[in-house]
Protein backbone atom coordinates (compact mmCIF):
# COMPACT_ATOMS: atom_id res chain seq x y z
CA UNK A 1 0.00 0.00 0.00
CA UNK A 2 1.41 3.16 -0.51
CA UNK A 3 1.09 5.76 1.89
CA UNK A 4 0.32 8.85 -0.01
CA UNK A 5 0.23 11.63 2.41
CA UNK A 6 3.70 11.03 3.47
CA UNK A 7 5.12 11.76 -0.28
CA UNK A 8 3.51 14.96 -0.91
CA UNK A 9 6.56 17.30 -0.98
CA UNK A 10 6.97 18.96 2.23
CA UNK A 11 5.81 22.23 0.42
CA UNK A 12 2.52 21.06 -0.15
CA UNK A 13 1.93 20.02 3.12
CA UNK A 14 2.41 22.97 4.87
CA UNK A 15 -0.84 24.26 3.32
CA UNK A 16 -3.11 23.40 5.41
CA UNK A 17 -6.65 22.70 3.86
CA UNK A 18 -9.43 24.96 4.91
CA UNK A 19 -13.03 24.53 5.68
CA UNK A 20 -15.11 26.35 3.16
CA UNK A 21 -15.09 23.52 0.20
CA UNK A 22 -16.98 21.53 2.97
CA UNK A 23 -19.49 24.07 3.84
CA UNK A 24 -20.24 24.94 0.15
CA UNK A 25 -20.72 21.13 -0.40
CA UNK A 26 -23.48 21.30 1.81
CA UNK A 27 -25.06 23.98 0.53
CA UNK A 28 -24.99 22.65 -2.70
CA UNK A 29 -26.79 19.69 -1.66
CA UNK A 30 -29.24 21.42 0.52
CA UNK A 31 -32.68 22.02 -1.03
CA UNK A 32 -33.69 25.85 -1.55
CA UNK A 33 -30.37 26.92 -0.17
CA UNK A 34 -29.15 30.94 -1.79
CA UNK A 35 -25.31 31.23 -2.21
CA UNK A 36 -23.51 34.61 -2.69
CA UNK A 37 -20.33 32.93 -1.99
CA UNK A 38 -19.61 33.20 -5.72
CA UNK A 39 -16.97 35.54 -6.52
CA UNK A 40 -17.46 35.45 -10.42
CA UNK A 41 -19.86 37.83 -12.60
CA UNK A 42 -23.09 36.75 -13.21
CA UNK A 43 -23.27 37.61 -16.43
CA UNK A 44 -22.15 35.64 -19.74
CA UNK A 45 -19.28 36.76 -21.83
CA UNK A 46 -20.91 39.08 -24.21
CA UNK A 47 -21.76 37.62 -27.35
CA UNK A 48 -19.24 39.32 -29.98
CA UNK A 49 -16.47 38.45 -27.67
CA UNK A 50 -18.14 34.65 -27.74
CA UNK A 51 -18.51 34.78 -31.70
CA UNK A 52 -14.91 35.67 -31.88
CA UNK A 53 -13.84 32.79 -30.13
CA UNK A 54 -15.90 30.41 -32.31
CA UNK A 55 -15.00 32.17 -35.63
CA UNK A 56 -11.35 31.33 -34.47
CA UNK A 57 -12.35 27.94 -34.26
CA UNK A 58 -14.10 28.05 -37.62
CA UNK A 59 -10.69 29.03 -39.41
CA UNK A 60 -9.21 26.46 -37.88
CA UNK A 61 -6.63 28.63 -35.36
CA UNK A 62 -6.05 25.80 -32.98
CA UNK A 63 -2.56 25.68 -32.81
CA UNK A 64 -0.38 27.15 -30.16
CA UNK A 65 0.62 30.98 -30.14
CA UNK A 66 3.68 32.30 -28.98
CA UNK A 67 5.13 31.82 -25.50
CA UNK A 68 4.20 36.22 -24.78
CA UNK A 69 0.36 35.40 -26.74
CA UNK A 70 -0.96 36.65 -29.86
CA UNK A 71 1.17 39.69 -31.08
CA UNK A 72 -2.23 41.28 -31.96
CA UNK A 73 -4.00 40.77 -28.76
CA UNK A 74 -0.09 42.31 -26.85
CA UNK A 75 -0.75 45.33 -28.87
CA UNK A 76 -4.62 45.40 -28.23
CA UNK A 77 -3.88 45.40 -24.19
CA UNK A 78 -1.01 47.89 -24.34
CA UNK A 79 -2.93 50.60 -26.41
CA UNK A 80 -5.84 50.04 -23.62
CA UNK A 81 -3.30 50.53 -20.67
CA UNK A 82 -1.38 53.32 -22.68
CA UNK A 83 -5.53 54.64 -23.23
CA UNK A 84 -6.08 54.16 -19.60
CA UNK A 85 -3.17 55.02 -17.41
CA UNK A 86 -0.75 56.68 -19.39
CA UNK A 87 1.87 54.35 -19.32
CA UNK A 88 4.18 52.76 -22.25
CA UNK A 89 4.47 48.96 -22.53
CA UNK A 90 6.68 47.44 -25.29
CA UNK A 91 4.02 44.62 -26.10
CA UNK A 92 6.74 42.39 -27.95
CA UNK A 93 9.25 42.17 -24.17
CA UNK A 94 6.95 43.60 -21.77
CA UNK A 95 3.49 41.82 -21.62
CA UNK A 96 3.08 38.63 -21.39
CA UNK A 97 -0.54 36.81 -21.62
CA UNK A 98 -1.08 34.03 -19.45
CA UNK A 99 -3.96 31.49 -18.19
CA UNK A 100 -5.59 33.83 -16.09
CA UNK A 101 -4.46 36.52 -13.71
CA UNK A 102 -3.95 33.76 -11.60
CA UNK A 103 -1.13 32.06 -13.78
CA UNK A 104 0.65 35.70 -14.09
CA UNK A 105 0.56 35.58 -10.09
CA UNK A 106 2.05 32.88 -9.60
CA UNK A 107 4.46 32.88 -12.36
CA UNK A 108 5.62 36.43 -10.82
CA UNK A 109 6.22 35.12 -7.58
CA UNK A 110 8.14 32.01 -8.15
CA UNK A 111 10.10 33.92 -10.76
CA UNK A 112 11.74 36.48 -7.87
CA UNK A 113 10.67 34.94 -4.60
CA UNK A 114 13.50 32.18 -3.35
CA UNK A 115 14.06 29.87 0.10
CA UNK A 116 13.89 32.46 2.94
CA UNK A 117 12.70 35.50 1.14
CA UNK A 118 9.77 37.64 2.66
CA UNK A 119 6.19 38.20 0.63
CA UNK A 120 3.92 40.97 2.19
CA UNK A 121 0.45 40.30 1.76
CA UNK A 122 -2.00 42.28 3.01
CA UNK A 123 -5.45 40.68 4.47
CA UNK A 124 -8.22 39.86 3.85
CA UNK A 125 -7.15 39.43 0.39
CA UNK A 126 -7.98 36.57 -2.24
CA UNK A 127 -6.55 33.56 -1.01
CA UNK A 128 -3.85 32.49 -3.58
CA UNK A 129 -0.55 34.83 -2.28
CA UNK A 130 0.01 32.86 0.72
CA UNK A 131 -0.09 29.14 -0.76
CA UNK A 132 1.48 30.40 -4.06
CA UNK A 133 4.44 31.94 -1.60
CA UNK A 134 4.66 28.95 0.65
CA UNK A 135 5.01 26.77 -2.65
CA UNK A 136 7.43 29.18 -4.08
CA UNK A 137 9.45 28.30 -0.80
CA UNK A 138 8.87 32.15 0.19
CA UNK A 139 7.95 32.98 3.51
CA UNK A 140 4.32 34.83 3.19
CA UNK A 141 4.35 37.88 6.05
CA UNK A 142 0.89 39.30 6.16
CA UNK A 143 0.39 43.03 6.58
CA UNK A 144 -3.70 42.83 8.83
CA UNK A 145 -6.19 46.25 6.83
CA UNK A 146 -8.89 46.76 8.68
CA UNK A 147 -12.17 48.50 8.67
CA UNK A 148 -11.31 51.97 10.35
CA UNK A 149 -8.65 52.24 7.59
CA UNK A 150 -11.36 51.51 4.87
CA UNK A 151 -9.15 48.51 4.26
CA UNK A 152 -6.11 49.98 2.14
CA UNK A 153 -2.95 49.13 3.45
CA UNK A 154 -0.97 52.45 5.29
CA UNK A 155 2.65 53.08 5.13
CA UNK A 156 2.85 52.49 8.86
CA UNK A 157 1.82 49.00 8.83
CA UNK A 158 3.66 48.45 5.72
CA UNK A 159 6.67 50.24 7.09
CA UNK A 160 6.30 47.78 10.19
CA UNK A 161 6.64 44.25 8.27
CA UNK A 162 9.84 45.55 6.40
CA UNK A 163 12.86 43.40 7.10
CA UNK A 164 15.50 42.93 5.20
CA UNK A 165 14.31 39.59 4.15
CA UNK A 166 11.45 41.40 1.98
CA UNK A 167 11.34 40.79 -1.42
CA UNK A 168 8.02 41.35 -2.72
CA UNK A 169 4.97 43.46 -2.25
CA UNK A 170 1.94 42.43 -2.90
CA UNK A 171 -0.76 44.80 -3.59
CA UNK A 172 -4.61 43.52 -4.27
CA UNK A 173 -6.46 46.43 -5.05
CA UNK A 174 -9.34 46.83 -5.91
CA UNK A 175 -9.57 43.84 -3.10
CA UNK A 176 -11.39 40.72 -2.86
CA UNK A 177 -13.07 40.23 -0.24
CA UNK A 178 -13.27 43.61 1.09
CA UNK A 179 -14.16 46.01 -1.79
CA UNK A 180 -11.51 48.87 -1.15
CA UNK A 181 -9.62 50.59 -3.13
CA UNK A 182 -6.27 52.79 -3.14
CA UNK A 183 -6.54 56.07 -4.65
CA UNK A 184 -3.47 57.91 -5.92
CA UNK A 185 -2.49 59.58 -3.27
CA UNK A 186 -2.68 56.51 -1.35
CA UNK A 187 -0.77 54.78 -3.57
CA UNK A 188 1.91 57.60 -3.29
CA UNK A 189 2.15 57.03 0.32
CA UNK A 190 2.88 53.11 -0.23
CA UNK A 191 5.48 54.42 -2.82
CA UNK A 192 7.42 56.52 -0.89
CA UNK A 193 8.38 53.86 1.96
CA UNK A 194 9.65 51.12 -0.63
CA UNK A 195 11.15 53.69 -3.06
CA UNK A 196 15.02 53.27 -1.81
CA UNK A 197 14.63 49.79 -1.35
CA UNK A 198 14.64 46.61 -3.57
CA UNK A 199 11.42 45.30 -2.88
CA UNK A 200 9.73 44.49 -5.84
CA UNK A 201 5.89 44.91 -6.17
CA UNK A 202 3.04 42.33 -7.72
CA UNK A 203 -0.12 44.95 -8.59
CA UNK A 204 -2.51 42.53 -8.90
CA UNK A 205 -5.49 44.66 -10.46
CA UNK A 206 -7.35 42.24 -12.13
CA UNK A 207 -10.97 44.21 -10.32
CA UNK A 208 -9.33 47.69 -12.29
CA UNK A 209 -12.70 48.12 -14.36
CA UNK A 210 -14.58 47.45 -11.38
CA UNK A 211 -14.07 50.98 -9.59
CA UNK A 212 -17.26 52.18 -8.22
CA UNK A 213 -15.60 56.07 -7.18
CA UNK A 214 -13.11 58.00 -9.56
CA UNK A 215 -10.75 56.35 -11.54
CA UNK A 216 -8.73 53.15 -11.10
CA UNK A 217 -5.05 53.79 -10.51
CA UNK A 218 -2.28 51.80 -11.74
CA UNK A 219 1.02 50.94 -9.25
CA UNK A 220 3.33 51.45 -12.28
CA UNK A 221 2.12 55.13 -12.65
CA UNK A 222 2.92 56.11 -9.47
CA UNK A 223 6.23 57.75 -9.76
CA UNK A 224 9.40 55.22 -10.04
CA UNK A 225 7.48 52.45 -9.27
CA UNK A 226 7.12 51.49 -13.25
CA UNK A 227 11.08 50.00 -13.15
CA UNK A 228 10.14 47.54 -9.77
CA UNK A 229 6.38 46.41 -10.67
CA UNK A 230 4.70 44.05 -12.29
CA UNK A 231 0.73 44.48 -13.08
CA UNK A 232 -1.48 41.24 -13.43
CA UNK A 233 -4.40 42.03 -15.55
CA UNK A 234 -7.15 40.56 -16.82
CA UNK A 235 -10.30 39.55 -18.80
CA UNK A 236 -12.45 37.32 -16.16
CA UNK A 237 -13.87 40.12 -14.35
CA UNK A 238 -14.26 43.01 -16.53
CA UNK A 239 -15.75 41.64 -19.77
CA UNK A 240 -16.94 38.10 -17.91
CA UNK A 241 -14.91 36.10 -19.21
CA UNK A 242 -13.79 33.79 -15.86
CA UNK A 243 -14.11 30.11 -17.65
CA UNK A 244 -11.92 31.65 -20.80
CA UNK A 245 -8.89 31.41 -18.68
CA UNK A 246 -7.15 35.09 -20.03
CA UNK A 247 -4.87 37.36 -18.39
CA UNK A 248 -1.89 39.06 -18.39
CA UNK A 249 1.25 40.12 -16.45
CA UNK A 250 3.20 43.38 -17.55
CA UNK A 251 6.21 44.58 -16.18
CA UNK A 252 9.65 46.04 -17.61
CA UNK A 253 11.79 43.72 -19.59
CA UNK A 254 14.22 43.00 -17.53
CA UNK A 255 11.00 41.86 -15.09
CA UNK A 256 9.39 40.16 -17.39
CA UNK A 257 11.78 37.47 -18.74
CA UNK A 258 11.85 35.20 -15.70
CA UNK A 259 7.92 35.04 -15.40
CA UNK A 260 7.90 34.76 -19.25
CA UNK A 261 10.67 31.75 -18.67
CA UNK A 262 8.09 29.94 -16.14
CA UNK A 263 5.56 30.31 -18.56
CA UNK A 264 7.04 29.13 -21.07
CA UNK A 265 7.67 25.76 -19.62
CA UNK A 266 4.85 25.23 -17.51
CA UNK A 267 2.47 26.43 -19.74
CA UNK A 268 3.92 27.11 -23.04
CA UNK A 269 0.78 29.72 -24.16
CA UNK A 270 -2.75 30.68 -22.99
CA UNK A 271 -5.60 29.00 -24.90
CA UNK A 272 -5.62 30.36 -28.58
CA UNK A 273 -9.39 30.68 -28.39
CA UNK A 274 -9.33 32.66 -25.53
CA UNK A 275 -6.80 34.80 -27.15
CA UNK A 276 -8.86 35.45 -29.78
CA UNK A 277 -11.59 36.09 -27.51
CA UNK A 278 -9.93 39.06 -25.70
CA UNK A 279 -8.66 40.47 -28.97
CA UNK A 280 -12.40 40.98 -29.87
CA UNK A 281 -12.94 42.07 -25.96
CA UNK A 282 -10.57 44.66 -25.90
CA UNK A 283 -11.85 46.37 -29.10
CA UNK A 284 -15.68 46.12 -28.45
CA UNK A 285 -16.33 45.31 -24.98
CA UNK A 286 -16.10 48.86 -23.37
CA UNK A 287 -20.00 49.20 -23.39
CA UNK A 288 -20.04 45.61 -22.06
CA UNK A 289 -17.87 46.96 -19.02
CA UNK A 290 -19.97 49.65 -18.54
CA UNK A 291 -23.38 48.33 -18.75
CA UNK A 292 -22.00 45.77 -16.37
CA UNK A 293 -20.65 47.98 -14.31
CA UNK A 294 -23.79 50.44 -13.68
CA UNK A 295 -25.36 46.58 -12.64
CA UNK A 296 -22.80 46.08 -10.09
CA UNK A 297 -22.97 49.52 -8.68
CA UNK A 298 -26.09 49.43 -8.07
CA UNK A 299 -26.84 46.45 -6.57
CA UNK A 300 -23.42 47.49 -4.33
CA UNK A 301 -25.54 50.51 -3.32
CA UNK A 302 -28.55 48.39 -2.48
CA UNK A 303 -26.53 45.92 -0.53
CA UNK A 304 -24.57 47.95 1.78
CA UNK A 305 -28.03 49.77 2.42
CA UNK A 306 -29.83 47.30 3.60
CA UNK A 307 -26.95 45.67 5.65
CA UNK A 308 -26.96 48.88 7.22
CA UNK A 309 -30.62 49.40 7.81
CA UNK A 310 -30.50 45.36 9.09
CA UNK A 311 -28.05 47.21 11.65
CA UNK A 312 -24.58 46.04 10.87
CA UNK A 313 -21.35 48.06 10.13
CA UNK A 314 -20.90 48.11 6.35
CA UNK A 315 -18.16 49.43 4.92
CA UNK A 316 -18.78 50.74 1.64
CA UNK A 317 -16.96 48.96 -0.57
CA UNK A 318 -15.63 51.08 -3.80
CA UNK A 319 -14.26 48.13 -6.21
CA UNK A 320 -14.63 44.50 -7.10
CA UNK A 321 -18.30 43.06 -6.42
CA UNK A 322 -18.28 42.23 -2.64
CA UNK A 323 -19.43 43.95 0.76
CA UNK A 324 -17.73 43.01 3.31
CA UNK A 325 -19.75 43.75 6.55
CA UNK A 326 -18.76 43.26 10.26
CA UNK A 327 -20.48 40.79 12.25
CA UNK A 328 -19.07 41.34 15.36
CA UNK A 329 -22.10 43.00 16.76
CA UNK A 330 -23.87 39.56 16.79
CA UNK A 331 -21.35 38.29 18.88
CA UNK A 332 -20.61 35.15 16.59
CA UNK A 333 -17.32 34.44 15.22
CA UNK A 334 -17.78 34.54 11.30
CA UNK A 335 -17.69 30.81 11.16
CA UNK A 336 -20.57 30.74 13.77
CA UNK A 337 -22.24 33.43 11.50
CA UNK A 338 -22.24 31.78 8.38
CA UNK A 339 -23.05 28.15 9.90
CA UNK A 340 -26.23 29.22 11.52
CA UNK A 341 -27.20 31.55 8.61
CA UNK A 342 -27.36 28.45 6.55
CA UNK A 343 -28.59 26.44 9.19
CA UNK A 344 -31.57 28.77 10.03
CA UNK A 345 -32.36 31.13 6.90
CA UNK A 346 -30.55 28.80 4.46
CA UNK A 347 -28.21 31.51 2.88
CA UNK A 348 -24.60 31.22 1.86
CA UNK A 349 -22.12 33.65 2.47
CA UNK A 350 -17.94 33.44 3.14
CA UNK A 351 -16.55 33.92 6.52
CA UNK A 352 -14.11 36.65 6.21
CA UNK A 353 -11.62 34.72 8.09
CA UNK A 354 -11.42 32.65 4.63
CA UNK A 355 -9.16 35.64 3.53
CA UNK A 356 -6.77 35.36 6.45
CA UNK A 357 -7.07 36.64 10.23
CA UNK A 358 -7.96 39.89 10.00
CA UNK A 359 -10.87 39.24 8.18
CA UNK A 360 -12.35 37.48 10.97
CA UNK A 361 -15.67 39.15 12.75
CA UNK A 362 -16.74 39.61 8.82
CA UNK A 363 -18.49 38.20 6.46
CA UNK A 364 -17.90 38.62 2.52
CA UNK A 365 -21.17 38.83 0.32
CA UNK A 366 -20.66 38.97 -3.38
CA UNK A 367 -23.35 40.50 -5.53
CA UNK A 368 -22.87 39.05 -8.71
CA UNK A 369 -26.18 37.79 -8.69
CA UNK A 370 -29.32 39.11 -10.05
CA UNK A 371 -31.65 41.60 -8.15
CA UNK A 372 -33.82 39.18 -7.45
CA UNK A 373 -31.42 36.79 -6.02
CA UNK A 374 -30.07 39.52 -3.60
CA UNK A 375 -33.64 40.53 -2.63
CA UNK A 376 -34.58 37.12 -1.60
CA UNK A 377 -31.26 36.64 0.21
CA UNK A 378 -31.63 40.06 2.18
CA UNK A 379 -34.83 39.28 3.37
CA UNK A 380 -33.51 36.24 5.08
CA UNK A 381 -30.65 37.54 6.12
CA UNK A 382 -33.22 40.30 7.68
CA UNK A 383 -35.14 37.58 9.62
CA UNK A 384 -31.97 35.39 10.70
CA UNK A 385 -30.70 39.21 12.59
CA UNK A 386 -33.99 39.64 13.83
CA UNK A 387 -34.40 36.24 15.46
CA UNK A 388 -30.87 36.03 17.44
CA UNK A 389 -31.27 39.71 18.38
CA UNK A 390 -34.52 37.94 20.62
CA UNK B 1 -35.70 65.16 -14.23
CA UNK B 2 -32.00 63.69 -12.73
CA UNK B 3 -32.97 60.03 -13.06
CA UNK B 4 -35.32 59.56 -15.87
CA UNK B 5 -33.52 57.38 -17.84
CA UNK B 6 -31.78 54.62 -15.10
CA UNK B 7 -35.58 55.08 -13.60
CA UNK B 8 -37.28 53.71 -16.61
CA UNK B 9 -34.55 51.26 -17.36
CA UNK B 10 -35.44 49.45 -14.07
CA UNK B 11 -39.07 49.74 -13.70
CA UNK B 12 -38.82 48.20 -17.32
CA UNK B 13 -37.26 45.27 -15.99
CA UNK B 14 -38.68 44.76 -12.57
CA UNK B 15 -42.02 47.45 -12.41
CA UNK B 16 -42.58 46.24 -9.27
CA UNK B 17 -39.51 48.04 -7.50
CA UNK B 18 -40.30 50.45 -5.24
CA UNK B 19 -38.99 53.64 -4.86
CA UNK B 20 -37.45 53.36 -2.04
CA UNK B 21 -35.15 50.46 -3.98
CA UNK B 22 -34.43 52.59 -6.68
CA UNK B 23 -33.88 55.33 -4.86
CA UNK B 24 -30.87 53.01 -2.68
CA UNK B 25 -29.79 51.80 -5.89
CA UNK B 26 -29.37 55.37 -7.13
CA UNK B 27 -28.21 56.59 -4.40
CA UNK B 28 -30.83 59.43 -4.65
CA UNK B 29 -34.09 60.07 -1.90
CA UNK B 30 -36.99 58.15 -2.04
CA UNK B 31 -38.85 61.27 -2.07
CA UNK B 32 -36.82 62.71 -5.24
CA UNK B 33 -37.64 59.38 -6.76
CA UNK B 34 -40.83 59.08 -6.17
CA UNK B 35 -41.37 62.68 -7.34
CA UNK B 36 -39.74 61.61 -10.73
CA UNK B 37 -41.87 58.21 -11.36
CA UNK B 38 -45.23 60.66 -10.35
CA UNK B 39 -44.05 63.20 -13.88
CA UNK B 40 -43.09 60.31 -15.22
CA UNK B 41 -47.25 58.43 -14.91
CA UNK B 42 -48.30 61.90 -15.49
CA UNK B 43 -46.41 62.65 -18.62
CA UNK B 44 -47.63 59.22 -19.73
CA UNK B 45 -44.03 58.16 -20.07
CA UNK B 46 -44.84 55.03 -18.13
CA UNK B 47 -48.22 53.77 -19.14
CA UNK B 48 -49.02 51.35 -16.82
CA UNK B 49 -47.52 48.11 -14.80
CA UNK B 50 -48.17 44.44 -15.55
CA UNK B 51 -47.06 41.18 -15.21
CA UNK B 52 -45.75 39.01 -17.60
CA UNK B 53 -47.85 35.55 -17.56
CA UNK B 54 -46.93 32.12 -19.00
CA UNK B 55 -50.73 31.19 -19.30
CA UNK B 56 -49.48 28.05 -20.72
CA UNK B 57 -49.09 27.12 -16.77
CA UNK B 58 -52.61 27.87 -16.17
CA UNK B 59 -55.62 25.91 -16.46
CA UNK B 60 -56.99 29.11 -18.17
CA UNK B 61 -56.45 27.99 -22.20
CA UNK B 62 -55.37 31.05 -24.69
CA UNK B 63 -54.99 31.45 -27.86
CA UNK B 64 -52.13 34.41 -29.18
CA UNK B 65 -52.43 35.21 -33.01
CA UNK B 66 -50.96 37.76 -35.02
CA UNK B 67 -52.86 40.08 -37.98
CA UNK B 68 -51.44 41.40 -40.94
CA UNK B 69 -53.73 43.89 -42.20
CA UNK B 70 -54.43 45.80 -45.23
CA UNK B 71 -56.10 49.17 -45.25
CA UNK B 72 -56.95 51.71 -47.94
CA UNK B 73 -56.94 55.04 -46.07
CA UNK B 74 -60.73 56.73 -46.44
CA UNK B 75 -61.75 59.74 -46.67
CA UNK B 76 -61.28 61.75 -43.37
CA UNK B 77 -59.81 58.43 -41.51
CA UNK B 78 -56.57 57.71 -41.83
CA UNK B 79 -54.36 54.98 -40.09
CA UNK B 80 -54.33 56.96 -37.13
CA UNK B 81 -58.40 56.81 -37.01
CA UNK B 82 -58.47 53.02 -37.99
CA UNK B 83 -55.86 51.56 -35.45
CA UNK B 84 -57.62 53.58 -32.94
CA UNK B 85 -61.37 51.56 -33.69
CA UNK B 86 -59.16 47.90 -33.87
CA UNK B 87 -57.59 48.89 -30.38
CA UNK B 88 -60.65 49.35 -29.40
CA UNK B 89 -61.47 45.70 -28.50
CA UNK B 90 -60.29 44.75 -25.60
CA UNK B 91 -59.03 41.54 -27.01
CA UNK B 92 -56.76 43.08 -29.11
CA UNK B 93 -53.56 43.33 -26.80
CA UNK B 94 -51.38 45.46 -29.57
CA UNK B 95 -51.52 47.15 -32.82
CA UNK B 96 -48.23 48.57 -34.86
CA UNK B 97 -48.54 50.70 -37.44
CA UNK B 98 -45.86 48.57 -40.09
CA UNK B 99 -43.69 49.49 -43.10
CA UNK B 100 -43.70 47.25 -45.74
CA UNK B 101 -45.87 44.63 -47.41
CA UNK B 102 -48.56 45.28 -44.94
CA UNK B 103 -49.76 48.33 -42.73
CA UNK B 104 -50.52 47.05 -39.61
CA UNK B 105 -50.02 44.17 -36.91
CA UNK B 106 -52.54 43.51 -34.73
CA UNK B 107 -51.55 41.01 -31.77
CA UNK B 108 -54.97 39.46 -30.37
CA UNK B 109 -55.83 36.56 -27.95
CA UNK B 110 -58.52 34.66 -27.47
CA UNK B 111 -59.60 30.79 -25.27
CA UNK B 112 -60.04 29.72 -28.81
CA UNK B 113 -58.87 29.66 -31.84
CA UNK B 114 -62.62 29.92 -32.97
CA UNK B 115 -63.30 32.95 -30.75
CA UNK B 116 -60.30 34.52 -33.02
CA UNK B 117 -61.28 33.50 -36.65
CA UNK B 118 -64.47 35.24 -35.39
CA UNK B 119 -63.31 38.48 -34.48
CA UNK B 120 -61.37 38.54 -37.98
CA UNK B 121 -64.53 37.36 -39.87
CA UNK B 122 -67.32 39.63 -38.13
CA UNK B 123 -65.76 42.49 -36.73
CA UNK B 124 -62.40 42.91 -38.55
CA UNK B 125 -62.48 42.02 -41.96
CA UNK B 126 -65.70 43.67 -42.40
CA UNK B 127 -64.53 47.11 -41.77
CA UNK B 128 -64.68 49.68 -44.68
CA UNK B 129 -61.05 50.31 -44.98
CA UNK B 130 -59.94 46.71 -44.38
CA UNK B 131 -58.72 45.75 -47.94
CA UNK B 132 -57.33 41.94 -46.53
CA UNK B 133 -56.05 40.31 -43.35
CA UNK B 134 -53.92 37.54 -43.00
CA UNK B 135 -53.80 35.50 -39.42
CA UNK B 136 -50.78 33.48 -37.85
CA UNK B 137 -51.80 31.68 -34.44
CA UNK B 138 -48.73 31.69 -32.18
CA UNK B 139 -47.74 28.32 -31.76
CA UNK B 140 -45.04 28.70 -28.75
CA UNK B 141 -43.67 31.67 -26.86
CA UNK B 142 -39.48 31.44 -26.11
CA UNK B 143 -39.49 35.12 -25.34
CA UNK B 144 -41.91 38.08 -24.71
CA UNK B 145 -41.56 41.72 -23.15
CA UNK B 146 -37.67 41.15 -23.32
CA UNK B 147 -38.36 37.94 -20.54
CA UNK B 148 -37.52 34.60 -21.55
CA UNK B 149 -40.21 31.36 -21.27
CA UNK B 150 -38.90 28.53 -18.90
CA UNK B 151 -35.41 30.12 -18.30
CA UNK B 152 -33.06 27.49 -16.64
CA UNK B 153 -32.07 29.30 -13.33
CA UNK B 154 -29.69 27.10 -12.77
CA UNK B 155 -26.79 28.60 -11.23
CA UNK B 156 -23.53 26.26 -12.16
CA UNK B 157 -21.02 28.48 -10.76
CA UNK B 158 -18.70 27.29 -7.85
CA UNK B 159 -16.84 28.78 -5.09
CA UNK B 160 -13.63 28.78 -5.76
CA UNK B 161 -12.28 29.52 -2.72
CA UNK B 162 -11.48 26.57 -1.23
CA UNK B 163 -8.01 24.39 -0.59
Amino acid sequence: MVNYSELYSERVKIVKPSGIRKFFDIVATMDGAISLGVGEPDFETPWQIRRAGITSLEKGKTFYTSNWGLAELRAEIANKIEQKHGLSYDPDKEILVTVGGSEAIDNTIRAFVSVGDEVLIPEPSFVCYTPLTIMAGGTPVTVPTVAEDEFKLTPERLRAAITPKTKLLVLPFPNNPTGAIMNRKELEAIAEVIRDTNILVLSDEIYCDLTYEGEHVCFAEIDGMRERTIVVGGFSKSYAMTGWRLGWAMGPREMMAPVCKIHQFGIMSAPTTAQFAGIEAIRSGDADVNRMRTQYDMRRRYLVEELRNMGLDCFEPMGAFYVFPSIKDTKMTSEEFCNRLLEEQKVAVVPGNAFGESGEGHVRISYSYSMAHLKEAMRRMRAFLESIKN
Amino acid sequence: MKYKEKILAMLDQDGRMTAAQIARMLGATEQEIQQEIETLENENVILGYKAVIDWDKTSDETVTAQIEVRITPQKGMGFDEIARQICSYPQVQSAYLMSGGFDLTIIITGHTMREISQFVSENLAPMESVVSTATHFIMKKYKDQGVVYDPSTQDTREVMITW
